[in-house]
């Protein structure tokens, strides 16, 4: 079993042979291969930019892998500014002892999930730290696109009356983590959500002029998600529970261990606030799409306090904040 | 989505409970105490609350395992997890707990602490099992819903001889801490709405001298929005009839003499004793002490841990919180000096704790 060693960062042999060998190999295109210092990039602007680092534990999840969700996590981020994106670049910290055959595996799903979003890994660096120093491996990965929509969908866009829309079934991604990482299985598998929403996005510019605002909700959930959008545009955003989609096995996961599956992370939905005129619209280019198959209407913007209230199915009203920090399972 | 809209949750079947209890109520206000957290966050999160405010009044009481967590259990916890060698397992609840100068288990863990969350007491043992250098120490908090699962862990830690596992019983119970509120005479409530989890174990009986001594209806109630309707439906009726009775509304899971096996399993490695509340001070026989032939096994005798009385904090009014006489905003510390992102008391750390509850889910 083959392991990188400290040398494979030292900027000598064995990292040119690592880079050549595997990263090269794998992500192989012009402006990677150039060796030059930096990439030099044809790009007309405005330019949609966004960085991510991944630290998920553990590195490869029912659904994915950390590879994966380094190209896809970045892609989404520059795609909700309405933008194409086109170029990654991604940095590698990887703990001394990491087996190479891990390391190839990561890299080639990466590669897979840049190929099917369209993006060219153009540059990269690697670390090798030593052992201890990091949880196996981390990547940050830089988004540069081109953007389509003038004006592009921001948090700041929200406009009272907007009909809000979810592309389907929250909760997947993080619950199947959660379970992964504390070894919980369950009678019907989770599987993370994680995917690009490049394809998804251009598919609801294409069906509707004037979208306000488009964002992923990862870490904090749908909740999160919303409140930002509440809180950027100084709207009052209603949410019917029982429009919500959440598969019945994550619902149930999620009782089991007291989460809240709209508080968990989704790496392959989108939230989309369009103006009512145009919310059927939307949401049938959403429901065209394989990745929207499941898409939702499931609120309304409205003038009012910047916050999320939830309408329950018997038609009691609740808020829902932002957590405080992460859910933690409870004890009974 | 499913399970939202499952029989226990079908909204016409609610609504039309809410309508049956608004009929038996004649405009009569029920004023009842929930026991279990487990509710108090089912009440706000189903809407129940906002729908039945104009006749229902409902109370929080000291149903939430980390709440009643004593400042002094607090302190001696993180006394434990800051010595050397010792890796404390916990349940994720009592991470964020603050004790003596707000520190908490998260901060002591930035500082280096080793503490590992847990999913059950058997996560921990087996933890313990494959880290013989460890002396794992198990939190164990909670009510007699998870004392079983401790006690059958200790049972193993035995049989097994793991030696370098431990448990910090800081276990209550519940039917002593009903018995504290309904003597107290400053306490005024119509009805109980009793925890389905403990009831499911401890059965019905416990309970009974609720209504034969002290005439207050009192019911064992589910978690769904169908569950808790029927059972404050049960409770409407009773006070609108003058009767006080104990009501098992939850027989899909709560069986009237409970979980003999369980509760056998629990009396053989603990015995009953006296155990401090937060906010309520020390209830005479509502705590679980491991018993002598569990000592090797015992944290408080491993590690000779010493309660310290532990200065209240200035302000907090958790105690009168926590039995129903101070609605959580009456509080002067809530939603100012005490919030989720600077919690004083446990009530706003938990989850399940009432005044997370109010601050989290009430539209205001």
């Amino acid at each position: 079993m083959d392991r990188i060693l400290l040398d494979a960062g030292s900027g000598g042999k064995a990292s040119h042979r690592l880079i050549h060998d595997l990263f090269f190999r794998l992500l192989d295109n012009d402006y990677l291969t150039r060796m030059d210092d930096a990439a030099l990039l044809p790009v007309s602007g405005p330019v949609a930019v966004s960085t991510d680092g991944f630290t998920v534990s553990p590195l490869f999840f029912p659904g994915g892998d950390i590879g994966a969700l380094a190209v896809h996590g970045t892609v989404n981020d520059v795609a909700m500014l309405g933008a194409r994106p086109r170029f990654l670049t991604a940095a590698f910290i990887i703990e001394e002892g990491f087996l190479v055959a891990d390391l190839e595996r990561i890299v080639t799903s990466m590669a897979k999930a840049a190929k099917e979003a369209g993006v060219l890994v153009v540059a990269g660096d690697t670390k090798v730290v030593p052992k201890g120093a990091a949880d196996g491996m981390f990547i940050t990965t830089t988004g540069i696109g081109e953007v389509l929509a003038q004006p592009a969908p921001s948090g700041h866009r929200a406009r009272p009356g907007d009909a809000v829309l979810v592309s389907g079934f929250l909760g997947d991604h993080g619950l199947a983590i959660m379970a992964s990482r504390e070894g919980l299985s369950f009678d019907v598998p989770v599987v993370s959500d994680c995917a690009s929403l490049n394809g998804l996005v251009e598919a609801v510019l294409a069906a509707v002029p004037e979208v306000h605002v488009l964002r992923d909700p990862t870490r904090g959930g749908l909740i999160t998600t919303l409140n930002e959008i509440a809180a950027q545009s100084g709207v009052e955003i209603q949410v019917e529970e029982a429009a919500v989609p959440v598969r019945p096995e994550v619902a149930s996961g999620c009782s089991f261990l007291g989460l809240d599956p709209l508080y968990l992370a989704n790496e392959g939905k989108l939230v989309c606030l369009v103006p009512e005129a145009h919310g059927d619209a939307a949401l049938a280019a959403l429901r065209a799409h394989p990745l929207g198959r499941h898409a939702a209407r499931i609120g309304t913007a409205k003038a009012g306090p910047s916050r999320v209230v939830i309408t329950t199915p018997l038609g009691g009203q609740r808020l829902a904040d932002m957590l405080e920090g992460e859910q933690l399972p409870r004890i009974c | 989505m499913d399970q939202r809209i499952d029989g226990f949750h079908d909204p016409a079947l609610c609504r039309s409970l809410v309508g049956a209890i608004r009929e038996r109520l004649a405009g009569r206000r029920l004023r009842f105490m929930e026991v279990c957290g487990t509710h108090t966050v089912a009440i706000f999160r189903s809407g129940i609350r906002s729908v039945l405010a104009d006749v229902v009044d409902h109370l929080s009481g000291p149903g939430c395992p980390v709440c009643v967590t004593h400042d002094r259990e607090v302190a001696a916890f993180l006394d434990l997890a800051s010595r050397p060698n010792v890796t404390v397992a916990t349940f994720g609840d009592l991470m964020r707990v603050p004790g003596p100068g707000g520190r908490s288990l998260k901060a002591a863990q930035a500082e280096g602490a080793r503490v590992k969350i847990v999913y059950s007491p058997a996560d921990a043992l087996e933890w313990a099992a494959s880290h013989p250098e460890e002396q794992v120490v198990f939190l164990g908090v909670g009510f007699e819903t998870t004392a079983p699962a401790v006690a059958a862990t200790l049972q193993m830690a035995k049989a097994r001889e793991i030696m370098n596992f431990s448990v910090l019983s800081m276990h209550k119970l519940v039917p002593p801490a009903l018995a504290a509120l309904a003597a107290d005479p400053d306490i005024s409530l119509d009805a109980f709405l009793l925890p389905g989890h403990v009831s499911a174990i401890i059965g019905t009986e416990p309970y009974q001298f609720l209504a034969t001594e002290h005439g207050i209806p009192s019911v064992v109630a589910g978690f769904e929005p169908v569950d808790v309707l029927d059972a404050i439906k049960t409770l409407a009726e009773m006070t609108a009839s003058g009767t006080a009775r104990v009501e098992n509304c939850y027989r899909r899971v709560v069986a009237d003499a409970g979980n003999p096996r369980a509760m056998a399993i629990l009396h053989e490695v603990f015995a009953v004793t006296d155990a401090p509340w937060r906010g309520i001070g020390v209830i005479p026989r509502s705590g679980l002490a491991l018993r002598p032939e569990y000592a090797p096994w015992d944290a408080r005798v491993v590690f000779a841990v010493e309660e310290q009385d532990v200065p209240p904090i200035p302000g907090c009014r958790c105690g009168e919180v926590l039995k129903g006489k101070l609605a959580p905003d009456g509080c002067p510390l809530f939603g100012r000096a005490c919030t989720p992102a600077a919690p004083v008391g446990p009530c706003m750390v938990s989850t399940e704790g009432s005044c997370a509850a109010y601050f989290k889910y009430r539209v205001r």
